[in-house]
């Protein structure tokens, strides 16, 4: 299991390590639980040394679930390469990024950051 | 790892950091040689190219570098295994860290367009279906196809066809991606938008990618190295400017398109026509 904590009303998951075809389906389960059972989602990327195709794909199906349920859905700490690979399927502009978490709940105080603020996937 | 063994020494032409790096390769179909002793080495997100004529060898090569065929002597190190010599659960391990994207593109028939591309992530993972229809998705994305994942492939046009086997290809993020001849076959325009691709993989997911093609624009615009073959023999494997600048006569000619002065053995000829 990824660590996790409260911050705000978020419940910030703090991916780490490699996301790849092999662990990704853990975080996949981890983000669909958090928000299947009611909770707005921080995915903290910035211990992720390595994201691949799968690991975003986990992203995008968490933020489609937090737009159908209503919920605020969320990245943090980016790193360069993961956002390429973000770049290259051109979702760097829709999900909401913040540089950190200060920067993620201060958004979420002025009311942004909702999941359907954005176009979908 | 499996390094060198006792006997084989490391060709100058190849740096232990390259993660490729192909070692006095001797190839034969039957009896005939096709390659010579070539050696060069591939370092980690470049772009190589491998140019060279009908007949070069170009083709032969990659095979081997996909280890479809065993070389009569000499060895392919790729990501520090020798694919020359390893089992057939090793190499279907360390072909997960490779693409393939064919000349033909290779696509199955009877599948659609999203089944051909998810294929390799069927074969070699157990992830779920959504995350698997998400990435296809996605791929089908980058290569500028989305939206046609319920086409068959009959119904596909060459260069989209060549972009369905890229998007297979990159689907499990291979480190290594190779290309056969992606220009072959595609309209200039096409074929500028396939290297425009190329390039943006490279930048965005770091590959490292071998690219086999005789096209010369295309090949001087993605290059960061080239390697040219002439009848089984390495000419050279520098930049493109160095490529440019190498007087070797072969190389002046595929620069310039002068055909080839095939030299004639007068003997083997007549033997040839004659059949005595």
């Amino acid at each position: 299991m990824y660590p996790t904590h409260k911050a705000g009303d978020y419940l910030v998951i703090a991916l780490n390590g490699e996301v790849d075809l092999y662990y990704s389906p853990r975080a996949r389960e981890q983000i669909l639980g958090a928000l299947e059972s009611g909770a707005h989602v921080l995915v903290d990327l910035s211990a992720v040394e390595y994201i691949d195709s799968s690991g975003v794909a986990s992203l995008v199906e968490g933020y489609q679930l937090a737009r159908e349920k209503g919920l605020r859905f969320a990245l943090v700490g980016v790193s360069q390469a993961a956002m390429q690979v973000l770049q290259l399927a051109r979702l760097d502009t829709v999900f909401p990024i913040y540089e950190d978490l200060d920067a993620a709940l201060a958004a979420a105080a002025q009311g942004q950051g909702s999941a359907d603020e954005r176009a979908g996937p | 790892m499996n390094g060198p063994g006792p006997e084989e020494t490391i060709p100058e032409e190849v740096t232990p950091e390259d993660v490729i790096q192909v070692r006095e390769l001797v190839a034969h179909y039957g009896e005939r040689r096709i390659l010579h002793g070539i050696s060069f080495g591939i370092r980690r997100g470049e772009i190589m190219v491998i140019m060279g004529g009908s007949g070069s060898g170009k083709t032969t090569l990659l095979r081997h570098m996909l280890g479809l065929r065993r070389p009569t002597s000499g060895s392919i190190h790729i990501l520090g295994r020798d694919i020359t010599r390893i089992g057939r659960r090793e190499l279907y391990r360390l072909r997960r860290e490779m693409g393939v994207a064919f000349q033909g593109g290779a696509l199955f028939g009877s599948m659609t367009v999203a089944e051909n591309v998810q294929l390799p992530l069927r074969e070699h993972t157990r992830l779920d279906e959504n995350t698997i229809r998400i990435m296809t998705r996605m791929k089908l994305e980058v290569v500028n196809l989305s939206g046609f994942e319920h086409l068959m492939p009959a119904e596909l046009s060459g260069g989209m066809t060549k972009r369905v086997a890229l998007a297979r290809a990159v689907i499990m993020d291979p480190k290594l991606l190779f290309f056969d001849e992606p220009s072959a076959g595609l309209d200039p325009v096409v074929s500028a938008e396939l290297d425009e691709l190329i390039l943006k993989l490279r930048s965005a997911m770091n590959m490292t990618i071998v690219v086999v093609t005789h096209e010369l624009e295309s090949a001087f615009k993605i290059a960061d190295r080239i390697t040219v073959l002439h009848e089984g023999r390495l000419l050279i494997t520098g930049t493109v400017d160095e490529v440019r600048r190498c007087e070797n006569e072969h190389i002046q000619a595929m620069l310039h398109r002068r055909p080839r002065k095939e030299a004639i053995d007068a003997d083997a000829y007549l033997r040839r026509l004659t059949g005595r």
